[in-house]
């Protein structure tokens, strides 16, 4: 058991005959990825790695009978990416494009509210569970099959929970990056219910940052869930300056439960084993699990 | 993107914004005719810089003094006025203690104000919508308004199907009290906010305050807006709004090769890939008792140029007494950035401690490429070790 995907998932890449699209499809493949086609504009009909290339996204689902879709198309067309993918019914899409606009996200978030599909990203490492399924850009190697549940909105971050996890002789059952766009697919609540309710996650490490209000949220699910897995949380940004964008509009939402320490204290607040350092994500852990 | 007042009341105006006449000055000369053109018997002179508090600030030196938005009776007032602002510092609240030159002055129009209300536009970014924010508390900080009574907030959600709709803003009206023909022009205001916001893709629309006159005519006496960086590849136009004398020379060397930069005052160099390792970063060598120099991301796929102009940049920056490289390879492979490195280092002439992490894709072959370089860098195997060794070499070197 893990969340969202495992050794059945079948995977079609967007975005696939480009630089990235290749690069990573040969490493998913490599980790043992079931990846079945792709979708480059124009290129349908050909092989690319060995495997079949589509027109559309509704083909490729049609003939592979994908349940995944990742998406490494340039920031000026992954929107339009992530509506086809929606349309074309496929229920997990990943897109790891950075830079997208974010009015273009909020379209994007109203077709996700009409569909059953479910969004990871953009702007974010993807999701693997390991020795199963890899979608996305992070290292395989550093991961071990295990128990420890990660969701985190920051690429690199969910790198460091990860390599600190194994380091204590921990595995991971899933990982989620969730990715930093203000406007985006599935936030703590929805990786955080699943790990909850995931057998075969037995804790779970959160990595957050300042800015919005969705560790507070997922920190009161955590809560009001009674859940008895340990969770130990981290928050990035504790020491970096106020933004000097003109106002503070985002406050105006929040009424100021944005900064580190605001999303520190709901941490705690909620029973989560907050780490102090981000070098000691694996040490609290393993010394909660005792 | 940030731009300055007169640049946004422009643009608001072209959408249907009602605004003050006003003219932008860079020189006392140029005030004197914009405000003998405008013939107004109140006019106001305001400092175009890019933080909000003008009013309430002061200019470097004179703590006691008048601050960046004055009144004026008289052509001669205006000119005193412009002759106090141009080529001074104003410090307020937003600028930090460092300030701003003032080189642009916005010469407009005064009114009479019966009241002053409070209106915003931005993405909320717990339900993906945009969201409108009014309020009849205008003029002051709204994030205190929010904080101390936040039921004088009202907020109003767009679904992106529908677009804004009258009977919102109609209904905002209502909440601010407003009535008869005031709330037709409020309507009016809200749609040309949303206009502007939508068509050029802004980040933030606020208009503070949003002045009802004695006549019960509704003019945005202050306007700023913000706008999405990633979508300034579809606005041209916008885009030559920057103003780069706002902006700090690192930032903006940075921003050409496409790096996340954000000057800050300790003297430590830090280059990592990733927003949220690199606030981490910021985060544990303080900790250790020290202060980062900067936040830097070089992203996720950089390139051995981008990599390379980055460490230029640490290197090249008085402040800096040593240097924190921290990379968790996914997409970046660490040979790359290890070749970058040594390859900057070399050009450059590094002359501080140089601590470098490497984890992830490729970590052997970068760690090799580093150790056989000849250069004197201090390997650290994790994110706590690099933090202690980097905070120790720059107490050493200074000691």
């Amino acid at each position: 058991m893990s969340i969202l995907v495992n050794r059945s998932t079948k995977v079609i890449t967007q975005g696939f005959t480009g630089a990235q699209g290749t690069f990573h499809t040969e490493q998913a493949i490599a980790y043992g990825t079931r990846m079945v086609g792709g979708v480059t504009p124009g290129k349908g009909g050909s092989l690319h790695l060995g495997l079949p290339v589509f027109d559309t996204v509704a083909q490729a689902r049609e003939a592979t009978g994908a349940d995944a879709s990742v998406i490494y198309v340039p920031p000026v067309g992954a929107a339009d990416a992530i509506l086809e993918a929606i349309a074309a019914g496929i229920p997990l899409i990943v897109c790891i494009t950075e830079g997208i606009p974010v009015q273009d996200m909020v379209r994007v978030r109203a077709a996700l509210e009409q569909s059953d599909s479910i969004l990871i990203g953009p702007n974010c490492p993807g999701i693997i569970t390991p020795d199963e399924c890899k979608i996305g850009i992070m290292p395989g190697p550093i991961h071990r099959r295990g128990h420890v549940g990660i969701v985190s909105r920051s690429g690199t971050l969910t790198y460091e929970a990860v390599a600190q996890t194994t380091a204590i002789g921990q595995g991971q059952s899933t990982c989620v990056g969730i990715g930093g766009d203000p406007v985006k697919g599935m936030d703590f609540t929805d990786v955080l219910e699943r790990m909850i309710a995931d057998p075969d996650t037995h804790s779970i490490v959160m990595i957050g940052e300042i800015g919005g209000t969705s560790e507070i949220e997922g920190a009161e699910l955590i809560r009001a869930s009674g859940t008895r897995k340990p969770v130990v949380g981290f928050i990035a940004g504790a020491t970096a300056p106020p933004g000097r964008r003109m106002g503070h509009a985002g406050a105006v939402i929040t009424g100021g439960h944005e900064t580190a320490s605001a999303k520190i204290e709901a941490l705690h607040a909620a029973g989560i084993h907050v780490s102090p350092s981000p070098a000691e994500l694996g040490t609290t852990l393993a010394r909660v699990l005792g | 993107m940030n731009i300055h007042e007169y640049q946004a009341k422009a643009l608001l105006r072209s959408y249907g914004m009602p605004v003050p006449e006003g003219r932008a000055a860079a020189t006392t000369d140029e005030a004197v005719t914009a405000a003998r053109a405008l013939g107004a018997p109140v006019t106001v002179v305001k400092a175009q810089i890019h933080a909000g508090g003008r009013g309430a600030g002061h200019f470097a030196g004179r703590p006691e003094g008048k601050g960046g938005v004055r009144l004026a009776r008289s052509i001669e007032e205006v000119s005193e006025a412009a002759d106090a602002m141009l080529g001074e510092v104003l410090v307020t609240l937003q600028t930090g203690p460092a300030g701003r030159l003032v080189r642009t002055l916005y010469v407009e129009s005064g009114c009479d104000i019966a009241r002053e209300l409070y209106l915003s536009l931005l993405v909320d970014r717990s339900t993906g919508r945009l969201v409108i924010v009014a309020s009849p508390d205008g003029g002051m900080e709204i994030e205190h308004v929010a904080a101390a009574t936040p039921e004088r907030i009202f907020k109003e959600s767009i679904d992106p199907a529908r677009g804004l709709c009258d009977y919102q803003s109609r209904g905002l009206a209502v909440r601010l009290g407003l009535k008869g023909r005031e709330i037709r022009a409020f309507q009016n205001v809200v749609r040309a906010a949303y206009d502007a916001f939508t068509d050029l893709d802004a980040a933030i629309v606020e208009i503070n305050p949003l002045v009802v006159t004695g006549a019960g005519d509704l003019l945005a006496l202050d306007a700023k807006m913000s706008f999405d960086e990633n979508a300034l590849f579809r606005h041209p136009e916008v885009a030559k709004l920057r103003d780069e004398n706002e902006e700090d020379p690192r930032e903006r060397e940075a921003a050409e090769y496409g790096l996340a930069y954000v000057g800050l005052d300790g003297n430590i160099g830090c280059m990592v890939n990733g927003a949220g390792l690199a606030m981490a970063t910021m985060d544990i060598i303080k900790m250790e008792g020290e202060e980062p120099a900067n936040f830097l991301d070089v992203g996720g796929g950089a390139s051995k140029e981008r990599v390379a102009a980055a460490f230029r940049i640490l290197i090249g920056d008085p402040k800096v007494r040593g240097i924190l490289v921290n990379i968790f390879g996914g997409i970046m492979r660490c040979d790359v950035i290890a070749e970058a490195i040594i390859a900057a280092s070399h050009e450059t002439g590094l002359n501080v401690p140089l601590v470098v992490r490497l984890a992830g894709t490729n970590v052997e072959r970068g760690k090799a490429l580093l150790a056989e370089s000849g250069l004197t860098i201090i390997p650290a195997d994790d994110l706590g070790d690099a933090a202690r060794k980097i905070v120790t070499a720059v107490r050493n070197a200074g000691a």
